[in-house]
Order: C-alpha cells, then structure tokens, then sequence
C-alpha cells in the first residue's frame, strides 16, 4: 500500500526578554545552577506571577508576521502534572485563550516552489527547569534557571508531507522569529525546540492516522532524521498489520532513533483551568498599531513589493521573499547589477541550487551579495558571457577568489569582443570546414551554432556569443 | 490593658501611660497563661520585645507611625522571613519563608509588633480549627467549643486578649465565622483590596486577607495600612484606599439596609435569628430604613464553593511534593515514591479530600459539568447581589447558622461542617466586601452580625458597624474567665 506521511510541528520559542515571563530573574544563558531562580521560579508558598510586559510586543509580532489574527483578549490557563523539574506542579500556559490565532507562511521547497502551511495558533507560556542526571551519582539534580523562561509555542496544522517541508517550515520561521527580534534563535542554547506530530494514512484518505508526538528536537537535522525514522517505524507497524500506539517519543540522536517516553497506561490529564493567579491579557488596537510600526517589512509585503516594483514573477518574489536574509541579499545583487530580473532568475537558480547542493545556510553565503551583483554586471555590460559568470562564480564559491573583476583579469576570462581578433579565427573555421559551409548554404541554418561552438572552443568561450553569432552570419552569406 | 482598643492602647503608649514594651511584655505572659487555648503556634517572644523597644524609642524620637508599639499576631499563613510558616500544616513544619507577606510589611512598616503566628485550619480548610496538625484551639467563651475557622487562632486570641488585634485570611468566611464565633470584629474587604503576595495560597480567586479586631474602629485603622495596590500581586486592585476612619462616623441617616431573607431560611438557630432581628432596632434608631431583599442563587453557593475552592488548591497545593522544601517522605525508592508518600504523609485528611475533589472536578470527562457550571452560578451569585445593590446600600444578616460548636461535634460530618460557611461563601464568590460584629449572645455564646457592602465600598460597612458599637457594648464583652483578671 502507498502511504501518505502527514505532519504537524509544534515550535517552541524562547523570547528574547531580558527576564522571566512571571518573575524579574534574568534569562542569560550559561549562568551556574539555580543562580537564577527567585522565590517566584522556585514555587515557595505565597508567591504570585506577575507577567513580563515585553513578552506581548513579541508575541503580537510574530503573529502579524504570520498574518494571524492578534487576540484582544486572551487569558491564562494552569497545566497540572508533577515533575521535579516543575516547581509549581503546574505550567502556566494559554489554553483556551492563545495571544495569537491562525496565520500561515509560504515556504520554499527544494524544486523552487513555494507551498503554504497554516498555523493554528501561538500561544506564551514558561519553560520548565531542567533535570540534570549525568553530574550525579545515584540521585538527579535539579537546575531552575531555565524555569519560567518565557516561550512563545507555535502550532501548525498537519500540512506538512515530508521532512524535507517539516525542515523547510522550520527553517521559515526560525528565520522569522530572529527577522522579527521575536527570539534570538540560538539553536545550541535551546531557544527554538520542536514537537512533530507524525502519522500515516493510506493515500488518498483524508482520514488522519494515529499519530505519535516526537518532542523535544532541537536541531534541523536530528528533525529530519528523527522524522525519517518515525516514518519507516510506522509504516513497519501499519504494514505487517499493527497499530500505531498514540504516544509521546523521545528521538534518541546517538542511536538515531526514536522511543516511547511515556506509554498509553499513563497517559496525562492535565487539568487545564484558568490561572486565577492573572488577569486577562488585554490589548488594544492602538497597541498592535504601535508594535506593527516598529516592525521591519514582512515576507508577504515584500513579495508584493518585488512583483510591483521589480516586476518579478509571483513564484519568484515568494521565493526570494521568503527568507529575509535571502531578501535582502538578493536586493543588494539587483542594486548592483541594475537588472532585478537577472538578479532573481540568478539567486533563484544559481545561488539556491549551489546552498543547497552545499547544505550552506543562508546566513552562511560564501559570496557577498556586492561580488554577485558585480558579477551579473559584467555579463550585462558583456565583459564576460553567462557561461563564463558560472565558472567565476564557481571559484568565488569555493573561496579561490574573491574579487570578480581580480578573477577575470587574472584568469583572462575577458570576452573577446573586438571584430579585428575574431575575424580571422571565423575565416578560418570556414575555411576548415567546407562540408558545413555547403549545408548552410543549401539552408540548413541549424550549422550556424556549429561555427558559433567552434569559435566558443577555440576562444575558451571568452568570444561574445552574440557578436560571433553576427560576424559568422555575415560571412557566410 | 488587654482589652483596650488599638485607639486606646495608642492613646496610652502616646500619653506614657505605658509603654511598648510593657504592653508586649503583658501580652506575652498572658499568652504563656493561657497556652491551653492553643492560639499560637509561633510565639515571638525575643523578636516582639525587641521591636517593642524599638518602637518605643521611635515614638520618643517622634518617629511614630500610625500602629508603632501596637503588639499583632499573624495568621499562620503568611510568610513571615526567618520565622517558621506552617499553614497548619505538618508539610511546612520546618518552612522558614525567605520574605515577607505584603500584609506583614506593611504592618511592620506602620510600627506594629509582630507577637506570633496564630494557629489555623491546615492550609486554611475548615470551619473550626481542628484541621490543624498543630492541635485544635479552644474558644476561650467556652473551651469545649471550638473558635470557628478557619483563622481560628487569630480570633480566639483576639477575644481572649492575647494580642491586640490579629491578621486573618477568608476564603469561605475564614475570618468572619470565627470572628462571630469568638465575639470579635472581623473584616473580609474587596477581593483584590489587600495584597496576596506572601499569603499561602488556598483557593486563590477567592482568598483574601482581613483583620480581626476588638472594634470596628480598629479594623478601619488596619485596614487602611494593609489595602492598596500591590506590584507583587496582579490581582491586587489599584482602586485608592479612603481614610476608613474618618469615614466611620459618616450619619446613617438614610442609609438602606436590605436584609437577605434567604439568609433567614431553615437551619438558622432561633437564638442567633431573635439577635440579628433585634439589631435591626439599632440600626433603624439610626436613621438606616430596612428592606427585604431576595438573592435567588444563593443556595447553590455551597455546592459551587465546594467546586471551585477545591479545583483550584488542588493546583496550589501541588508544589508541596518534597522536592525543594518541607516535609519529605523518609528513603523514597523512586520518584513516584517521593511524590506520593510525602504528600500523603504531610498532609492530613480534609486538604487531601479537598485536593481529591480537585483533581476529579478538573478532569477530562467532568469540567464541563463541575467546574464550567460552578463558574456559571459564581457570575449568577455576582449579578443577584448587583440586583440588590440597585435597591439598597449593605445588606445584613447573620455570619454563621449557630453560635460555637463543640470540639468533635462535627469533624465526622463533612456537609454539616460545610454548612457552617453557609452565610459568608456568596461574599467570597462575589468577592464582595463583608464583615461580622458582635451583635449579641444565644445560649450565652456570642452571636455575629454580617454586614455585606458593594465593590470598594468597605467604608458603607465599617461605619454602619461602627456606630452600631458605639449604640451597643457586645463587643466589649469579654469571656468571663478571661475578665477575672487585670
């Protein structure tokens, strides 16, 4: 049977405050074990949470960004459960209530195609502690500086099919979230972990399968792999005619796999009832409108900005929209080159393909935008061809060189466009090849991209096409 | 001295007549006197003398503030740093808060001296004090009654003049039922007047701290030191504090009072109904007019109570798991171990039936049918007072359905014990303002008046009581083996 792979992602974020979510500790990374925890992260009897006011700018942020609907009132709810890492034996998180609703992004895939993923909702709530079991001997230890951690939870909805568009939806918006100042989306210090929701169904089903929660991911390739993994053990279990257990799985990087962390017996209830501890979070118009103006421009409008001003395709001001870093540097390669259409079929084609063939993340270009855009302006003012742009681009991506103009120069790549020096190297050509010259004649006109490919190879392609093209029609008519 | 009121005592420690430290010292043995009532599980001997002096130097050095040299216990369950804070409770026998209550700072702030932690119901579940794992308290009326609860301890030592005024929380009329139980004034305010930074937390949509006085007077003057907002608590209303005090002769002329028929039902002791009747004489003498006035939903406010003050300390007390401080279970073999025996261990019956119910109202298959409905008649009760307060300014009936009961009569009977709240739970899912006064004595046991005032309007009902004192003297009676001695 064929099966369709279905996924939904939970994204935790880790906002970037200064402070806890409902206490003044600080939230610096590193610090020494329960440094920073107050009375208030560590649950003592009579404290009270006082919400962080800089969590809303942050989360109203996101949710514009998303196009999502900002909720002018929304509320607190508890989360029961008892773990030593939790100090309160409760979660304070947004239930019923979430700060943000529904929104979608547009990703990019690998075959240059955008596709659209829908978002649920993003709600705040805090981080809990963390248990430390490898520095003690027989007994855990217990460090609650990360407790209280202010986190803004994205969930999607299942529209994801593969763990290549997991990743690529993952990649949007860790990108969005650093873009926006929503996090500082450091990856090694856990500011952005995911949940994946992963179930099976018979293709052509639009019934969902029983899915299994992998939680806790913190890096884009262990998500992959740990997807990757989930699909095949499901589709083992559906196909020698077992059930997939609804559960929690832990995805296990050293063995690159995943298991159950808690069994179906002891599944949660967790209890959720509003946190009589807080008011409701209300919040205005006036109050979006401000954190809106503070905002820098968002992928969608920068898309509709690329088609109206750059007259690019949909397709493509979606792509180069999509990433505000690919963004920005593709305008810096339009600015310099001063052809925008160019500039896009290039970063599309040329820069993508190569970052991903390389798995080089955007933020890791090996060319500067400058370098690339004076590149596309030597084949505009035709100092070299397209075909010779690729090699120089080429040798600029492997670091052999890093000034264009340098590289051309030093490697003598110069179109040769000067009629004086490709004349007589046209002239003999036809004279080496009689056979050729009398199909042309006959009418073949197809020959004439034999002469032009001669004189290319002889060149080392450095002739300009089009003049070539023009010297060889002349001669032989 | 022991009787006087807080405006008297101050009037002596201003006129010399005695000093701080005298009036601690006074106290103190006193205390030591009676410790068979059981009022105090921390005394504060040391501390209390020392900023006893210290309050007597600033007020020589002119520094007095409006409590300086005035000696208060403190309920149990607010946090007091470096002193041991129990709720009552066996699960915080060893807790040393690490800061103050916002109630014990600004008291401390306005110059009292902290006496001791009075003894309460565990985590401040019950009616009659003898939920305590620190022992029951005894009702020094008759000490084969119990004090009421739960802030039992703060009102027996009120009525047996063992401090001169005390702090009390009111979740269900934890201040009020043992104030009229003890023959003392207490007063619930506004849910959200006073801070519950540092108060251990029972049902925290409902908790709300009070002080419990000898007169209506001295309750205006602490509460107007413990009100106002409180960056700490975001529940905490930002409304201004009036000057209670000033307001306390405001003429009643005029004033409508509407009596809660509903309250006047079956199951209200016949002794206690002719006192709260004939208080009504007072009150028209002073101008007020009397009007009969309906709370439709009343009688579901016991059932809703019981959903919502559970559900929410079932949360609450989730952070008493031996992890981190308190009790901890002896050599737990794993973690479940640890959760389970030290919670089972260090709490005792009525908190764990209370957080059992909890547990079970907030359960997937049963919120809708306890905890959303209980919400539903919590905004039904809230818009039948609103209806009243249309028609008249406070109403009044009586606090508890009887006078003190007897120590055992009712801990095998978990509904009649429930049944004691019946009059004050509506002001605490209303989070209305209320207060009990003495109001005059059945079966030779005190009999408490409840007045219930609109949102913010603590100054309606304290100046009603007031001048209700001023026309009578219930309040200055005081046990008769207590007045035997100076």
């Amino acid at each position: 049977m064929e099966w369709e792979t279905v996924i939904g992602l939970e994204i935790h974020v880790q906002l970037r405050t200064q402070s806890k979510i409902f206490s003044g500790s600080s939230i610096a990374f590193g610090a020494a074990p329960n440094i920073q925890a107050s009375a208030v992260d560590l649950g003592l009897p009579g404290v009270l949470p006082v919400v962080n006011q800089a969590v809303y700018p942050k989360a109203i942020a996101f949710g514009l960004g998303i196009g999502a609907d900002i909720s002018l009132v929304s509320a607190f709810d508890r989360k029961n459960y008892f773990y030593p890492d939790l100090p309160k034996g409760y979660q304070i998180t947004q239930m019923d209530k979430p700060i943000v609703l529904g929104g979608s992004v547009e990703i990019p895939l690998d075959d240059g195609s955008v596709k659209t993923i829908q978002i649920t909702r993003a709600h705040l709530e805090e981080d809990a502690g963390k248990s430390l079991h490898e520095e003690f001997i027989d007994s855990t230890g217990i460090d609650l500086n990360r407790a209280g951690t202010p986190l803004l939870e994205i969930v999607s909805e299942p529209d994801m099919r593969s763990a290549k568009e997991v990743v690529s939806y993952a990649r949007y918006i860790h990108q969005l979230v650093t873009y926006l100042g929503v996090s500082d989306g450091n990856m090694a210090e856990g500011s952005l972990r995911c949940d994946a929701n992963v179930s099976l169904r018979p293709v052509g089903s639009s019934e969902l399968g029983t899915r299994t929660e992998t939680k806790n991911v913190n890096s884009f390739r262990f998500l992959e792999r740990a997807i990757n993994f989930e699909v095949v053990r499901q589709k083992e279990v559906l196909e020698s005619g077992g059930r997939v257990e609804q559960e929690t799985r832990l995805y296990d990087p050293d063995r690159d796999e995943t298991r159950p962390m808690r069994s179906k017996e002891t599944a949660m209830d967790y209890r959720y009832f509003p946190e009589p501890d807080l008011l409701p979070i209300v919040i205005d118009e006036a109050f979006i409108a401000e954190v809106k103006k503070n905002m820098p421009e968002l992928p969608r409008e920068k898309a509709e900005r690329f088609q109206s001003d750059y007259e690019l395709s949909n397709v493509d001001a979606k792509v180069l929209a999509s990433e505000p870093m690919l963004a920005d540097y593709f305008e810096t390669v339009a600015a310099t080159c001063s052809d925008p259409k160019l500039a896009a079929n290039w970063v599309r084609v040329e820069l993508l393909g190569r970052l991903n063939k390389d798995s080089i993340e955007t933020s890791d270009i090996p060319v500067s935008s400058e370098q690339f855009g004076l590149l596309l302006l030597r084949i505009n003012d035709q100092t070299i061809s397209g075909k010779i742009a690729k090699d120089v681009l080429d040798a600029l991506w492997k670091t052999e060189a890093d000034s264009v103009d340098d590289y051309i120069d030093a490697n003598n790549l110069k179109q040769v466009s000067d009629s004086g020096a490709l004349e007589p190297l046209i002239d003999k050509i036809i004279a080496d090849n009689p056979k050729q010259v009398e199909q042309y004649r006959e009418g073949k006109t197809k020959v004439l991209g034999f002469f032009v490919g001669q004189v290319m190879k002889e060149t080392s392609g450095k002739a300009n096409p089009k003049q070539v093209n023009e010297l060889v029609r002349k001669k032989l008519s | 001295m022991q009787y006087d009121s807080i405006a008297q005592q101050l009037d002596n420690l201003i006129r010399g007549t005695y000093s701080s430290v005298e009036l601690t010292r006074h106290y103190l043995d006193r205390i030591k006197q009676h410790a068979q009532l059981n009022c105090y599980i921390s005394v504060l001997e040391e501390s209390a003398l020392e900023a006893a002096q210290q309050a007597d130097q600033a007020r020589a050095a002119g520094n007095a503030g409006p409590l300086t040299g005035v000696p208060i216990a403190h309920k149990d369950i607010f946090c007091t740093q470096g002193v041991k804070t129990t709720a009552g409770s066996q699960m915080l026998y060893n807790y040393d808060a690490p800061f103050d209550a916002t109630v014990v700072s600004r008291l401390a702030t306005a110059g009292a001296v902290t006496i001791g932690k009075t003894n309460m119901d565990e985590f401040a579940m019950g009616s009659s004090n003898e939920t305590s794992y620190y022992g029951a308290v005894l009702n020094p009326w008759d000490t084969t009654r119990v004090p009421g609860g739960s802030s039992g301890g703060s009102a027996a030592a009120v009525a047996a003049g063992l401090c001169s005024a005390a702090t009390g929380t009111d979740t269900g009329g934890s201040i009020r039922q043992p104030a009229a139980h003890c023959g003392i004034t207490g007063i619930k305010p506004t849910y959200g007047r006073i801070s519950r930074w540092g108060m251990i937390a029972f049902a925290s949509s409902l908790d709300q701290a009070g002080p419990m006085t000898r007169t209506a007077e001295d309750a205006a003057l602490l509460l107007g030191v413990m009100a106002g907002e409180d960056p700490l608590d975001s529940t905490c209303l930002a409304a201004d504090v009036p000057n209670y005090v000033e307001s306390l002769n405001k003429p009643l002329d005029g004033l409508k009072i509407g009596i809660c028929e509903d309250f006047f039902a079956e199951g209200l002791e016949a002794g206690s109904e002719q006192v709260i009747r004939e208080s009504l004489r007072v009150f028209e003498d002073l101008g007020a007019t009397i009007s009969s006035v309906r709370l439709p939903h009343i009688e579901y406010s016991i059932p809703a109570y019981y959903v919502i003050a559970p559900a929410e300390a079932s949360a609450n007390l989730s952070r008493y798991d031996g992890v981190r401080f308190g009790y901890r279970c002896k050599e737990p073999t794993d973690l479940a171990d640890l959760f389970k025996r030290s919670r089972s261990e260090g709490f005792g019956d009525e908190v764990k039936r209370r957080i059992m119910v909890g547990a079970f109202t907030l359960s997937t298959g049963y919120y809708d049918a306890y905890y959303r409905q209980a919400q539903q008649i919590r905004r039904l009760i809230k818009d039948d007072f609103q209806a009243a307060f249309a028609e008249v300014d406070i109403l009044l009936g009586p606090t508890a359905p009887q006078p003190a009961f007897s120590l055992g009569e009712k801990t095998g009977d978990q509904v009649a014990m429930y049944l004691q709240d019946i009059y004050t739970i509506a002001g605490n899912l209303a989070g209305l303002p209320a207060m009990s006064i003495p109001a005059g004595f059945s079966s030779d046991l005190p009999v408490g008046l409840q007045l219930i005032g609109n949102y913010l309007d603590e100054a309606s009902i304290l100046a009603a009581a007031h001048q209700f004192q001023q026309r009578t003297d219930w309040h200055q009676r005081v046990p008769a083996s207590m007045a035997a001695e100076n």
